[in-house]
C-alpha cells in the first residue's frame, strides 16, 4: 500500500546521547583461565545515530535522506546506523528492507540493527542480518494520530530535534559563546570552544573537549567510550564533567579546583580534576 | 534598508516595552523615521506605553491578514513626527502571527523607515520566535538577578540559531545587553548582581544600564516613553543608550551609588 504524496512521510534523524547500544553486560571471567588469552570479552556502549522511520515509501525517505547526507557528509560516512520502526503509522504497508538497508549503504551508512518493528519486520530484518535491538527507549506513537481526518498539508516537514545542532565534522570549532539550551556534539574527533560555556549549555565530543574561557555548562567527553578522553578548561564552573560515561556534578567538584585551569581525565575508572 | 531590531529578554517583566519606546522615540528624535511594531498579541501594552491606546484602529493582525493596509494600522506620534506605531491586536490568538505574514509587513515597513523596532513577548513560544525571526540587531534587556540573567542567555542561544540570518547563513544577529532596574545601592549590599557579573556570564556589549527609577513608572502610566523625560536618570540612561546604538562611545553612567547631600537628603531628593 502506497501513499501518494502523503505529507507525513518523513524522516527523523538524530544522534541520541542516551540510546545505548548494550549488549547484557558481560564481564570478563574466562581470562584468568588460560596463561595467554587471546581474548577479553568486555561489554561497551556505543551512542549511534538513529533513523526513526516516519513512513515507508522508500522515493520520499530517499529524496529527504539525501538532502541531510549533503549537508553533512563526513557525519554518516562509514557510522553504524540503527533503524527505528515505531514510529511507522500501523498499517503502514509493508517495509522494503533490501531497499532500505540499500539506499543507506549508498549514503556511506552501515545499518546494523532495528528496534521497535513488528514480528514480521523483525523476521524480515533479520533476513537482511540487521540486529534486532532492544525496545526499551522505544515509545509507541499514539494511533490517533493516524486515524485523524486528513490534517491541512503542512508547508514544512517536521524538523528534526530543533534545538540541537547535530554536529558532524570530526574536529569542531566553536568561536561563539554556547548558550543555555544549546548542545554542540563533535561526533568522532575533538570539540575546542573560544568562548564562554554558560549554564544549560552541554558540550559533547567523542574525543577531547578544550574550552578557552569558562567553562558553567556541561562537558562531556568521550561520548563513545573513549576512556582517554579528557576535558581541558581554562575556567572550571561547570554543572557537569564526564569522561567516558564517567561524571561529577557540581557538588562533588572540589572547590580548590573551581574557577582555575583544569584538566579532566580517567585514572582507572575515577575521573580525576586536576590543576594545571 | 531599514535595520530591524528586536527588543527580547525571555523572561517578564524586566522592561522590553518600556524598552522598546524609549528607543524608538530616541531613534526618532534624531531623524530617523522609525517603526515600533508590538508582537505581544493578546496582551498589548506598547500603545498604552506610547500614550496612542485611544487612536488604534487597525492592528498588526488585520494588516498580516489582508483586513487593512499598513498605512490604515499605523499610527504616527503626536510629539514625534518620524515616529509610528503599529498596535498588537488585543482580541486575536498569537497563531495569527506567521512568518511569511510578518515577513511581508516588515518588507513593506523597511521601503518607507530607517529603524524597525519590534518589541518581543516574554517566553521563548511562537510570539517571540516571530519578533526575533528577522532581525538584524538584538537588544537583550535583563535584570541584574539569575533567573533573568539564565532566561537572556536562552534568548541569546536562540537568536544564534533559529533566526533568518541564522537559517541563511548569514552574518550572525548584532548583540546588545540592555541592563535595566539596575540598583548601585544593592549591588553594593550583595542583593544584587553587579554591571561586571552579567556582563561576564553573557559576554556580550553594554549598551546600557538604566537605574531603578520612579520615572519610568510614572511615565508609563502617563503614555510617554521615559527617554522624554531628560530630568530622569532613567531617561538619560536611554539617550545614552541611543548614542551608543548609533555608534557613538559614551561612559558609562549611575554605576555609582549617588552621594546624597544633606539637603537632597531633606527633600527626599
Amino acid at each position: 500500500m502506497v501513499f501518494p504524496g502523503c505529507p507525513r512521510v518523513a524522516l527523523a534523524l538524530f544522534p541520541e546521547s542516551k540510546e545505548l547500544l548494550d549488549p547484557m553486560a558481560f564481564k570478563s571471567t574466562t581470562a584468568a583461565a588460560s596463561p595467554n588469552p587471546a581474548f577479553e570479552l568486555k561489554a561497551a556502549t556505543f551512542t549511534l545515530p538513529v533513523i526513526r522511520l516516519l513512513g515507508v515509501e522508500m522515493d520520499v525517505v530517499a529524496d529527504q535522506l539525501a538532502v541531510k547526507v549533503d549537508q553533512a557528509p563526513d557525519f554518516f560516512r562509514n557510522t553504524p546506523v540503527v533503524i527505528d520502526l515505531s514510529g511507522l503509522p500501523r498499517g503502514s504497508g509493508q517495509l522494503e528492507f533490501p531497499q532500505l538497508v540499500g539506499l543507506m549503504r549508498g549514503f556511506g551508512m552501515i545499518p546494523v540493527g532495528i528496534r521497535g518493528g513488528t514480528e514480521e519486520q523483525h523476521e524480515a530484518a533479520q533476513a537482511m542480518e540487521l540486529a534486532i535491538l532492544g525496545d526499551a527507549f522505544v515509545r509507541r506513537v499514539p494511533p490517533a494520530r493516524e486515524t485523524a481526518s486528513p490534517a491541512p498539508a503542512r508547508s514544512t516537514p517536521p524538523r528534526p530535534a530543533p534545538e540541537e545542532e547535530a554536529q558532524t565534522a570530526s574536529q569542531r570549532l566553536v568561536t561563539r559563546p554556547v548558550r543555555s539550551g544549546q548542545r554542540v556534539y563533535a561526533a568522532g574527533g575533538d570539540l575546542s570552544v573560544i568562548a564562554p560555556v554558560s549554564n544549560g549549555a552541554e558540550l559533547m565530543a567523542d574525543g577531547n573537549i578544550h574550552v578557552y574561557g569558562p567553562l558553567r555548562g556541561r562537558a562531556m567527553a568521550g561520548m563513545k567510550g573513549d576512556t582517554s578522553a579528557r576535558i581541558f578548561c581554562q575556567d572550571l564552573q561547570a554543572e557537569l564533567i564526564s569522561v567516558a560515561g564517567h561524571y561529577r556534578i557540581s557538588e562533588n567538584i572540589p572547590e580548590d579546583v573551581k574557577g582555575v585551569a583544569v584538566q579532566i581525565f580517567l585514572d582507572q575508572d575515577v575521573l580525576r580534576v586536576e590543576k594545571i | 534598508m531599514a535595520r530591524t531590531i528586536v527588543i527580547t529578554s525571555g523572561k517578564g517583566g524586566v522592561g522590553k516595552t518600556t524598552t522598546s519606546a524609549a528607543l524608538a522615540m530616541g531613534l526618532a528624535q534624531r531623524g530617523h523615521r522609525t517603526v515600533v511594531i508590538d508582537f505581544d498579541v493578546g496582551l498589548r501594552n506598547l500603545d498604552l506605553i506610547m500614550g496612542c491606546e485611544r487612536r488604534v484602529v487597525y492592528d498588526f493582525i488585520n494588516v498580516i491578514n489582508g483586513e487593512s493596509n499598513i498605512n490604515q494600522a499605523l499610527i504616527r506620534d503626536k510629539r514625534c513626527d518620524a515616529l509610528y506605531v503599529l498596535p498588537a491586536s488585543q482580541t486575536r490568538d498569537k497563531d495569527a502571527l506567521t512568518k511569511e505574514g510578518v515577513g511581508k509587513v516588515l518588507e513593506d515597513l523597511g521601503k518607507s523607515f530607517d529603524y524597525i523596532v519590534c518589541d518581543s513577548p516574554a517566553g521563548i513560544e511562537h510570539g517571540a520566535h516571530m519578533a526575533m525571526y528577522y532581525a538584524d540587531d538584538a537588544v537583550v534587556v535583563t535584570n541584574p538577578e539569575v533567573s533573568s540573567v539564565r532566561d537572556s542567555d536562552r534568548m541569546l542561544g536562540i537568536l544564534s540559531s533559529k533566526s533568518r540570518r541564522a537559517e541563511q547563513n548569514q552574518p550572525p544577529i548584532r548583540e546588545y545587553l540592555l541592563l535595566t532596574r539596575y540598583c548601585p545601592e544593592r549591588v553594593a549590599k550583595g542583593e544584587m548582581l553587579s554591571v561586571g557579573d552579567v556582563r561576564e556570564i553573557l559576554s556580550l556589549d553594554l549598551l546600557g544600564v538604566i537605574p531603578e527609577s520612579k520615572a519610568v513608572l510614572t511615565a508609563s502610566n502617563s503614555g510617554v516613553p521615559v527617554i522624554m523625560d531628560q530630568e530622569s536618570d532613567a531617561g538619560q540612561a536611554y539617550s545614552d543608550a541611543v548614542a551608543r546604538y548609533l555608534g557613538e562611545d559614551l561612559p558609562h553612567r549611575f554605576l555609582e551609588i549617588k552621594k546624597k547631600g544633606f539637603f537632597s537628603r531633606m527633600l527626599g531628593g
